[in-house]
């Protein structure tokens, strides 16, 4: 697989999450290296999104640390945490179903355009360039995951499949060419084919994009062992087994963790 | 992938001009018929036509005809308002009319971004309508600033007024941000009541405009004629509810609209895309109260009277009404919404006494039969926007 360069993106340190009484994430160590794709696997309530929250900004930590590069993260809001370069998708779908793909899509690149209340009232010709690029780039994207996508571009994404909602909900995620990319479940609602066919589209993308790092949460365990270069199981909010798939799946504690569920 | 070149297939122009044209003689028959039985079938065949021209295709060939010509439609609709005019000319109660629609269309434009883009329910628009409409006659006091300022610092006003408010409604979810709106709303006629220094429940008297040298109390002299003064009126509430429509429906066909629209929808995925929340509500509250304030101003200076009677909650409800019955939304709705709802009361004498029952019927009514208010909302293409 891809060639793990050792530098780490994402850190976090003694990172604990608690609601209540409940400690969702407790002390929590994690690296996630430079371009590597990571997975986070472990039984149902183990923390795996209450993770993908806290480290985007949608929870806030109750103690620990998160560093993103070199920058602390940890109290951050969400907007600001998206400006370094973090995305991602929900595990269950965010879309605003009432606007069009394009208008979904454009979010993710937000943060590239320019808000600006005189460039996108007067300066009509500049927005509209800048509109007819994001459209452009929407297209390609799309294209990828579904050549019949590009021409529902404008179409309201409630018209769309589960399926498709899905690839929009990824190619939102992508086209702001972020650093890190946040996978929640993407297999959710899919049959074990389309999962492929989607999780093959990603890793094309992520080929052609270069050096983006992902985090992948998935119950889909043989997805898990094609496409990631390392995993974390989490149980009870505690990272209780770290390493390559094929050796963290022999692993006796994480057995027991799944059979203790089932 | 064949990228989409704008296809240049020309659709016909003509359904714009019956729109246009129809909306003008309907405008003009609501206006001018006063007998009721008449008003009656005036307004059963609007709605009959409207009905038709929805079902059999009209709307849509008009509205792809609009958006490929925008500014024959604006053309048209210069003149089409031009010859509403004309027509009423000497007619000073159905001018007033027409100005008040035009004041109440634009306020409800504001409380469409507010509402129908950004989400934020807003239960005051009169009492920030009333803020612009008071600075206006608190200035004229002083006497010394030009209207045009009079009218804009009607505006500022209510902006600031509301920036006061913007902490609660910003930091109470939901129900809470609106509640805090109604609040204000009703305590605005409770402060204005009890004091003196405002003028108390007896209001104030103020001037009427003069703007650049011309003096809106003169009638108009012009090829011949004589248009009563309140024509001044109609034409200046006429261009700024037009500026207001141009100037909102950029806004709606910007990135801003996108913005607003996702965090009315969804504000987890917005701000894990970036968006500042609470930045996109301010702007959006802002521009709502300036438009009520500044429409305000102009209303207090048409009228020469103000008084708390005139900006009651009740009024503010009213406000909501329209932008529902419009369609949450879309900026064309306020526009029959609003007529609807300001004339009908004016016109139909035995409704004025159970006005806000009659609103409540009316809105029931409409929102059965159609879900998505007079004007549903379309889906944004932004792609089709080349140029304002
Ligand atoms: N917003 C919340 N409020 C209260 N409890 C929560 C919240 N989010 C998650 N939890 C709890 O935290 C634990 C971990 O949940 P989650 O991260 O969703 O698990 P996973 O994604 O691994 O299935 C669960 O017990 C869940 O009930
Ligand atoms: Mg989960």
């Amino acid at each position: 697989m891809t060639s793990l360069s050792s530098d780490v993106l994402l850190e976090s340190r003694g990172l604990t999450v608690r609601f209540g009484g409940l400690f969702a994430l407790n002390e929590l160590n994690i690296d996630v290296r430079n371009g590597e794709v990571l997975g986070l696997i472990g039984p149902n309530g183990s923390g795996k999104t209450t993770f993908l929250n806290v480290i985007s900004g949608v929870y806030s930590a109750s103690a620990g640390k998160i560093l993103l590069g070199d920058i602390d993260i940890t109290r951050e809001k969400a907007h600001n945490i998206s400006s370094c370069g973090l995305s991602r998708t929900f595990q269950r779908s965010r879309l605003c179903l009432s606007l069009s793909v394009f208008d979904n899509i454009a979010l993710g690149a937000q943060r590239t355009l320019n808000n600006g209340l005189w460039h996108n009232i007067v300066q009509r010709k500049s927005f509209a360039a800048e509109a007819q690029k994001i459209a452009d780039e929407a297209r390609e994207l799309l294209h990828v995951f579904n050549p019949a996508l590009p021409d529902k571009l404008f179409d309201p994404a409630i018209s769309l499949g589960m399926i498709d909602r899905r690839r929009v909900e990824i190619c939102r995620a992508l086209i702001g060419k972020p650093k890190l990319v946040l996978l929640d479940e993407p297999s959710a609602g899919m049959t074990h084919d389309e999962t492929d066919q989607v999780v093959d589209e990603i890793l094309g993308i992520r080929k052609s994009l270069g050096g983006l790092t992902i985090i992948i949460v998935e119950h889909e365990m043989g997805l898990i062992e094609r496409v990631t270069d390392r995993c974390v199981v989490l149980n009870y909010g505690k990272k209780i087994c770290e390493g390559k798939f094929r050796d963290v799946a022999a692993d006796p504690v994480v057995r027991e963790a799944y059979l203790g569920q089932a | 992938m064949t990228p989409t070149s704008r296809t240049l297939v020309r659709v016909p122009v003509w359904p714009l001009f019956v729109a246009v044209a129809f909306a003008a003689v309907a405008l003009t028959a609501l206006v001018l018929i006063e007998n009721q039985k008449l008003l009656g079938a005036a307004l059963a065949i609007t709605a009959a036509v409207c009905f038709c021209a929805a079902r059999f295709g009209g709307v849509a060939a008009m509205e792809v005809a609009a958006s490929e010509n925008p500014w024959l439609l604006r053309g048209l609709i210069t003149v089409a308002s031009l010859a509403v005019i004309f027509v009423l000319r000497d007619d000073n109660f159905g001018l007033l009319m027409l100005a008040t629609v035009l004041i109440y269309a634009t306020i409800c434009l504001g409380l469409t971004v507010q509402m129908g883009y950004a989400g934020l329910t807003n239960f005051a628009a009169a009492a920030f309508a009333g803020t612009g409409g008071y600075t206006a006659a608190m200035l004229g006091r002083q006497g010394g600033l030009p209207d045009a300022l009079v009218l804009v610092c009607g505006g500022l006003v209510a902006v600031f007024i509301g920036s006061l408010l913007i902490l609660p409604v910003l930091r109470t979810r939901g129900h809470y941000g609106a509640l805090t709106t109604m609040a204000f709303g009703v305590m605005f006629n409770v402060f204005l009541d009890a004091n003196d220094f405002f003028g108390g429940p007896q209001g104030l008297k103020l001037p009427g405009i003069n703007l650049f040298g011309w003096d809106f109390t003169n009638d108009i002299h012009i090829f011949g004629l004589v248009l009563s003064s309140y024509v001044n009126y109609v034409i200046l509430t006429g261009i700024l509810t037009a500026l207001a429509m141009i100037f909102v429906g950029l806004l709606d066909r910007s990135w801003v609209g996108v913005w607003f629209d996702v965090v009315r929808l969804d504000e987890t995925a917005a701000s894990v895309f970036g968006l500042k929340i609470a930045y996109w509500k301010v702007l959006a509250f802002t521009i709502g109260n300036f438009l009520a304030g500044l429409m305000g101003a102009v209303y207090a200076k048409m009228t020469g009277f103000i008084a708390p009677a005139n900006f009651t909650f009740g009024d503010s409800l009213v406000m909501v009404s329209i932008v529902i019955l419009g369609g949450i939304g879309n900026r064309w709705g306020v526009l029959p919404a609003a007529l609807i709802v300001v004339l009908l009361p004016e016109k139909l004498q035995f409704i004025q006494e159970y006005r806000l029952i009659f609103y409540a019927v009316l809105v029931i009514a409409i929102l059965t039969m159609r879900p998505d208010g007079l004007v549903a909302r379309r889906v944004r293409k932004l792609h089709t926007e080349t140029s304002a």
